[in-house]
Formats: C-alpha cells, structure tokens, sequence
C-alpha cells in the first residue's frame, strides 16, 4: 500500500521546525507503525537525506520511549497502545497521515519527533520513592497486603512514563502520570509513611515544571497507552487535601 | 595463565560469603564522599548498585543511552524473578535454587558465585517488596509464586507478565532517592565509547552525549559495567532494539577478558517472525509454560485448524520426551526441541517454523478468569501482534535470541581482570553457565547491584582513599577522546552506499543461521569467513548521514554494528574451540543417539576467557578450571 506522510521536521531544539511531505509506496500492512518509519528512514539515507529522528527501544509497549501524535492523537487511532504497537493495519492505501512529536511546553523538542521528558524524572526526584536503605527491609511477608490493594496498585504501576496524557491535555497538565505513582504508592502500607510528603512535593515540583491544571477533561485517561483510569486523579486530589489539612 | 585468579575465598560454599563479609575491608564514611564510581547502565543492575552505593556515600555517575533510566531493557523482562523463600513449603531452599542453577547451566558456571546469587535472593524480595513491588499476592495478602522452566519448585515472585517492568521501577525508584539526595548524578542520553585506563587501573570513560554529539571526559576511582547483553548480534531478538555489546567490548578490547562469548540462549518462546521488516521478535514468557501445552500434529503438513485436530492426532512433543518436567524443562532443551520437530517438517504457521502453545486445557481446568489474572496482558500482546485470541485458540510460538550468558569474566568480587573495572548483571559471565535458567536474571541482577557488589567494591576503595580525584586533564583521557573520535570520523567518512541497519541484519542472519541454536565445525567456518567478508563491506560500503557534532542515531548505530562484526569474531572463536555441546551451546557434532548434548567435561571444564592481543592477531584463550567441590558433575537430565 502507499500513503502519504506528513512529518514534523525540526533540526535542533532552537529551530523551527515544519511538515515534510513524503509519498512512501512500500508499505506493507505488516508493519509496524515504527517499522514503516524505518524502512522510510532506509530510503531517506540512501538518498542522502536526512533520516527522521525518533525515539523507541522495547518495541513492545513497555518501556515508553516511543510516542508520536499520529493524526492528531497520541499513538494513532488505536486504544490502549503506545506507537510501537500501532500497526500498519490500521490504515488504508492512499491515506495521508500527519506524524508530530508529543506537544507541550515542559516537553520541549529535540529533534523531529523526539522530545525532553526529563521533567518526568524530576517529577519522581521530588518523591516517587520508598525512602528504604538496602539490607533494612524486613521479610517479605511480615507485611501483608489485602489483594485488593496489592492489585490496585498494580493497576497504576504499570505507568510507562510515556508522556501521551500530557501531550493529550490541551492544559499540558501531568495528573495522571503524577496520579499513578501516587496511587501506587499510596496503596501499600509499604508507602504510608511517607504519603503526605510525597504527594505534597511531587504536586508542587509538578507545578514548578510548567505542566498545566487538570481541568478533568479526561483525554489523559482515553489516550493513556496501559489505560491508567481517572480514579487514579481523584486519589491524588485526596491524598493532596488530606496533606494540606493535615 | 596467571591473571586469571577467581578469588574465591577458603572455607565451604555455605560459608565462604559470610566470611568474607566478615574480613573485607571497610572505608569510613567521611572517606567515601572523596570517591567517584562510575556506573555504566541502569537496568536492574545498574540502578540497584548506583542506588546501594549512594546510599553507603559514595560519589556516583550514572550513565546511559535512554532519555531516562527507567527506560533500561530490564523494563521488558516479563515472567519473574527467583528466590529462595520457601514460602510455598514445597522443600526449597539456598541449595537447591544454586543446584538448580548449576544443573540449567550445564555445570559449566562457578560454584562459588552461584551460591551466593542463591543466598542473597531473598533479601532481593525483601528489599523490592519494601520499595513497593506490587508482586502478586494471595487472598490472605501473602506473596504468592509460580514455577518455571528447568525447576520442580515454585520460587518465582512475579506481578503478572511485568514482573521486570516493576523490578525496574522499584530500582529507579531508590536511584531517584539518590539522585535527589545528591549522591548520585544522572547522565542520561550518554553513551560510553571507551574505558580509560591510567596506570593499569581502570579510572574513566569517554562518552558522547547523544544530543550534541560532543565527546565527554569523566573520572572515577573505579567503573563499574551494567550495560547489559549482546543477544541483539542476531539482529532479530526480543531484546529491546538498541541494547548491544559496545561498552563490554570497548573494555575488552583495553584489556578486560571476554568469557564464554558462544554462550547465547536462544528462548523456545516467541512470536515467530512474521515478515522481513520486522525489527524485533516479541517474547512470550516462559511463566506461559506452567500451563500452555506445546504441540505439533503428529502428521506432516496438516493443514487442519488446530482446534479441529483432535488429541490424537496432537504430538505433545516436550511431554513425551521429557516426562519428568514436560513442558517446562529449560530453555535450550525446549529451543532445540522446537527446531528438531520445525526441521523435521511437523512445523505450523505460514512458514512451518512455529509449534502450537496451547491453552485449551488450562482454561478448561481453572477458567478464563484465572487464566487472565495470571497472563492477561501477555494474551493480550499476543493478540495485538498477530491478530489471534489466545484464549481461543493456541498460540504460535518459535525460539529467538534472548540472553548471553558470556560476557566480561570477572572474580569472586565481581572485578574483572582490570583493576577497578566491575561488571556486573547481564554484562558478566558468572552465574549462569552455559543456560540461564528463567527467573535467573533479575534476581542476579539486583542482587549484585543491591547486595554484594557494595560489599566486594568496598575492599578496593579501601585502597583508594589516598588517591586524589581523578583529574580528565591526563593523557590518557586525551588519547581515548581521540581514538574515539577517530573512529566516529572514519565511520561517517566512508560515504559508502548502505546502511548500518543493512550491515546488522545481514550480519544477524548469519549469526543465526551458524551459530544459533545448534552449530558444527564447517558451518561455524563458514560464518567466520562471511563475517569476514561482510565486515570488510562495512568498512568500505557503509553510509552515514549527517554529522557528528548533533543528535545523529545512525552513527549509534553504525558504531554499535561495527563493535558487533569484532564480537562476531570472537563468538565464532569461541563456539568453534568448544568442541562439546553443554547447554545452549549445541555442537552437532557432539550428541548422544537421542540427540541430546554431550558434553565432555574432561577436555572443556572450564570457562574460556578471551584476551584481546590486538588487530589482526588471534585473541588468546585462557581457561578458568571449574572446580566442583560440593555437586557431582552429572549428565544433565529432564526425562
Ligand atoms: C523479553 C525479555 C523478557 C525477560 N524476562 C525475564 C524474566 O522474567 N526474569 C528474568 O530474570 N530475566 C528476564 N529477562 C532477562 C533480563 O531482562 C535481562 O537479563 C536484564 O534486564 C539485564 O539487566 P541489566 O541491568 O544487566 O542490563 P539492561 O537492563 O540491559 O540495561 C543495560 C543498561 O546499560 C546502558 N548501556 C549499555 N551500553 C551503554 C553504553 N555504551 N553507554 C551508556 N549506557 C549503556 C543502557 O542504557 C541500560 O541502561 C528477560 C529478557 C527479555 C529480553
Ligand atoms: S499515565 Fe499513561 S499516558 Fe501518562 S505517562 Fe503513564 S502510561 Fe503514559
Ligand atoms: S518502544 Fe518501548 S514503548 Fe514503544
């Protein structure tokens, strides 16, 4: 099949950057999204031109390196997916699909489609942690955990920092990916102790980064690849409230 | 022969890490502050020691190629991690997890460190249970197991199918304390490019920062390798795609020994590969073998639905030759299994290189529920890719690179032959043989990071308290920056017509096709030649585009493929010297009748060590002799 590309092209963080058009015909609908952007790639270099950046690794939706806005949504058409996992399959001959990196302001573009994340780091450096030194923990099993909660913290572990809830809320805003770790620890016993802290310092360095409020729009939640939920969000806040009051 | 000194302590194997505990010597903590340690890496093992070494004071550099750490290879590792709790009462304990371990890998592993991956397991548990590893419970709140291949006990901790992603985000989360504490410093978007050596000791690496492309100096008392596996040599594999062999070869090739190189474990359980593009083989994981029935129809080429080919008709292949363990005997048995019956033409899928996985019965048995709580999402993944709902009919499956077992060889204390130069996980040889066993690589990862090599480094640093920091104005630094950017010139100036991805699947494929899953003398001959070959074609053909001095993945790329051609080299070497089978390691020519490995353990009972004597001279073998001192050496058997 052939389609028609239409790729955000940015040379340097200080550039400005634009679409490029390209008509790509050997697409095969086998591909990976990821994997069409390489066989272009191959044919741009052996052109001399320059290939188009982006960033993956696992290739399998779990270490969150890829994510482009394909068609005007985070990861393309699908649901529940990061880039990676979008295949070829859901497009038709002919199409023309515009490919941009994620767009908000505390993710500033690199290259192409590549963009800064480490705002999500520093995030976590504020207090996405157990403050546990190694060799002090005690047995396994000497706390139990309800199943319910273990599991529910599960539910928000699985958070691939990924950054498609940011580059989905026209406020920028970073709830979710701040709500999910929160939530996670927050379920445990394990992360009791230090609740209130954590979630006072994780929201103000939040705010300190430039990412937007939530205005509970919810396209975090449908863009969100591991389909992280909104209840999430209304924990944070209560967490939030119960440490300010406190 | 004389540098290779394992430094195992006297004393029994139950005692000897005690005891050394006991008499390592020990830097105060006013001292530690003075000394820099540089960490390459930060998977599982990587972020676990900067985090361990932060915590003991020391002044640590972390560095790695990803936008962040969390995003480290260690994220995609799927079925579990081991220990030795014992919590199921089903007769576990520290010796049998290292017999185990002994036994999966072929007796071909040290004893020593075996031992004492086994005896730090459970404070691995401890110590992520207490970081907020969600690892899957029982109904009363206690941590819950399940088993895995090559075991008769389940010691597996897991959280579903993600039991890495969450092992790996437990320890970037206690290096994120430490970054924020300030003891430890993050340098992410960097990759090593060599290791620098001043007077003998290992003291600094040269990287570049992948955003401008500038080449950075940076100074420590000692560096320490968690870069990870080379499983990406074969191109196709289910590593995530940029991991490679670059950091452990640039030590090598500053003198650090290379063990066992031709010890790669192919896994029998991925999603076969579906076209030519494809540019990484999904994993499923081996946890899915506790109930996933494998399968071939007992007739050649018959091309029923295989939900309509009745019991019958259905050879369960690994069932009928391995009684004893079934479908989860270890890995390189089952790889080799899958081809034999592939080869033999009982193959299904499109290209009759697949067998069936079948769940048919355990979802008869406990239910989808259950079947879903326990590998939901790996049913899921599964469904994404191919367009097949697992819970419906059965999976297709086939083997594919997955895990090195060689890599640098190292002591007792995790040092390699290089004075202040550690490795650790993925990146070293030592605990797992010829065969990793599942569930082996987190648990080994996180224990040396977390548990012993804060200990072993401590004996070193010791010696170093005198020493000043190290200044990056030496000429040794001067020469690596050079060297390096020498090499990257050369690269981008071929100007050639193809590029590093062609060279990389060319040169996979014929690591896959000689030395893959079971290999022979002429074959292994052969590949060593197209290696030749197709390397001199890299360095006269190859493209490059762009430039250096900017964010330019080719020349990443491009660099990582031509360390790969040498690794080629020296993992043909090594697989063509070993004239046994042990392990993943299959010689053809070296089989009993019933066409399992034979090893010969009075000519290769050891580890060989590679020494690199330059260009164009062959690499030196040294042997490390394996001595066993509490298991008999035995035939190793699953039927
Ligand atoms: C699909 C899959 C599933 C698996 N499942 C399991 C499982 O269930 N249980 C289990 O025990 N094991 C499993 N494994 C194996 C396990 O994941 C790996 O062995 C383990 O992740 C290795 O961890 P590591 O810390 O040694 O290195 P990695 O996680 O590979 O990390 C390497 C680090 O080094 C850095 N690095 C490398 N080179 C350079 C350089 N030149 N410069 C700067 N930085 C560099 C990288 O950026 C990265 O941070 C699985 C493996 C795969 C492929
Ligand atoms: S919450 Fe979802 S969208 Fe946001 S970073 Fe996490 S995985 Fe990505
Ligand atoms: S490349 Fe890892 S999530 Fe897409």
């Amino acid at each position: 099949m052939k389609v028609r590309l239409k790729i955000w092209r940015q040379e340097n963080a200080k550039a400005k950057g634009a679409f490029v058009t390209y008509d790509f015909e050997e697409v095969s609908p086998e591909m990976s999204f990821l994997e069409m952007l390489d066989a272009l790639n191959q044919k741009l270099i052996k052109k001399s031109d320059s290939p188009i950046a982006f960033d993956s690794d696992c290739r399998e939706g779990i270490c969150g390196s890829c994510g482009l806005y394909i068609n005007g949504r985070p990861n393309g058409p699908e649901k529940g997916i990061s880039t990676c996992q979008l295949s070829m399959r859901a497009f038709k001959d002919g199409d023309t699909i515009y490919v941009e990196p994620w767009r908000a302001k505390p993710f500033p573009v690199i290259k192409d489609l590549i963009v800064d994340r480490s705002a999500f780091d520093k995030i976590l450096h504020a207090g996405g942690f157990i403050s546990v030194n190694t060799g002090s923990a005690p047995d396994g099993n000497s706390i139990l955990v309800p199943k319910e909660y273990s599991d529910l913290a599960f539910d928000s572990s699985v958070c691939i920092g990924c950054g498609a809830c940011v580059a989905a809320c026209k406020n920028a805003s970073a709830m979710l990916f701040v709500a999910a770790k929160v939530s996670h620890l927050a379920l445990l016993p394990q992360g009791r102790p230090e609740a209130r802290e954590r979630v006072k310092n994780m929201v103000m360095e939040m705010d300190r980064l430039g990412f937007g409020n939530c205005t509970n729009t919810g396209a975090c939640e449908a863009e969100c690849p591991k389909e992280i939920n909104l209840t999430n969000i209304a924990r944070l806040n209560r967490e939030y409230f119960t440490a300010k009051v406190l | 022969m004389a540098i290779l000194d394992a430094k195992i302590p006297e004393g029994s194997l139950a005692e000897k890490w005690t005891q050394y505990k006991n008499s390592v010597k020990l830097v105060n903590p006013a001292n530690k502050k003075k000394l820099d340690i540089i960490v390459v890496g930060t998977g599982a093992a990587g972020s676990s020691a900067a985090s361990a070494l932060g915590e003991l004071g020391y002044n640590v550099k972390v560095f790695c190629y990803q936008d962040s750490p969390r995003r480290a290879h260690a994220i995609a590792s799927q079925g579990g991690i081991n220990a030795t709790k014992n919590y199921q009462n089903d007769g576990d304990s520290v010796y049998r997890l290292f017999y185990d371990m002994i036994k999966g890998g072929d007796f071909r592993a040290r004893e020593a460190n075996v031992y004492r991956a086994a005896e730090v397991s459970s404070q691995v548990i401890d110590h992520y249970t207490a970081l907020g590893v969600p690892f899957a419970r029982d109904y009363g709140g206690s941590l819950t197991n399940r088993s895995f291949g090559g075991v008769q006990v389940s010691r597996t901790f897991y959280a579903k199918g993600q039991t890495g992603q969450q092992c790996m985000l437990g320890s970037y989360s206690s290096l994120n304390r430490q970054i924020s504490e300030g003891t430890v410093t993050m340098f992410s978007r960097r990759e090593m490019l060599d290791l620098v050596l001043v007077d003998g000791k290992a003291r600094g690496i040269i990287t570049r920062n992948l955003i401008t492309g500038e080449l950075e100096r940076h100074s420590a008392h000692a560096v320490v390798l968690a870069s990870g596996g080379y499983g990406t040599i074969y191109y196709l594999s289910t590593l995530a795609i940029q991991s490679n062999g670059t950091a452990a070869w640039k030590a090598h090739l500053k003198g650090a020994l290379f063990a066992n190189p031709s010890f790669a474990q192919i896994h029998p359980t991925s999603i076969p590969q579906l076209n030519e593009y494809q540019s990484k083989l999904t994993l499923m994981s081996e946890s899915l073998r506790n109930d996933g029935r494998i399968w071939v129809p007992k007739e050649k080429n018959d091309k029923r639905h295989p939900n309509d080919i009745p019991e019958e008709d259905r050879d369960y292949y690994l069932e009928r030759r391995y009684p004893a363990y079934g479908n989860l005997v270890p890995r390189d048995v089952g790889s080799r299994a899958a081809k034999e019956r592939c080869d033999a033409g009982y193959g299904v899928g499109p290209t009759g290189l697949a067998v069936y996985m079948d769940f048919r019965d355990a979802i008869k048995k406990q239910g989808d529920k259950t079947i879903e709580a326990n590998y939901g999402n790996l049913f899921q993944l599964y469904d994404t890719i191919t367009g097949i709902n697992p819970y419906k009919e059965p999976m297709q499956i086939y083997p594919s690179a997955h895990y090195t077992m060689g890599g640098l060889w190292v002591d007792y204390n995790l040092m390699t032959n290089i004075p202040g130069l550690y490795a650790i996980g993925e990146a070293n040889f030592a605990d797992h043989g010829a065969n990793r066993l599942g569930a082996a690589s987190l648990m080994q990862c996180s224990g040396d990071g977390y548990f012993i090599l804060p200990f072993t480094i401590s004996d070193y640093m010791a010696d170093q308290i005198k020493t000043p920091r190290i200044p990056v104005n030496l000429k040794e630094f001067d020469e690596a920056e050079e060297n390096v950017r020498k090499r990257l010139e050369k690269l981008i100036s071929i100007n050639g017509t193809q590029t590093p991805t062609f060279f990389h699947k060319k040169l996979g494929k014929i690591m896959w096709d000689y030395c893959g899953m079971v290999r022979n003398e002429e074959g292994l001959k052969k590949a060593a030649e197209l290696v030749k070959e197709l390397k001199h074609e890299f360095w006269t053909d190859l493209k490059v585009p762009d430039n250096l001095n900017e964010l330019n993945q080719e020349i990443e790329k491009a660099g990582r493929v031509s360390d790969f051609f040498d690794l080629a080299g020296l993992l043909i070497t090594d697989a063509l010297n070993r004239k046994e089978s042990c392990g993943a390691h299959f010689r053809e020519e070296s089989q009993t009748p019933d066409g399992e490995a034979q090893r010969n353990d009075d000519e290769y009972l050891y580890v060989a060590a590679w020494e690199f004597k330059g260009e164009k001279i062959p690499h030196q073998l040294h042997k490390e002799k394996l001595k066993f001192e509490e298991v008999e050496v035995q035939v190793r058997s699953y039927k």
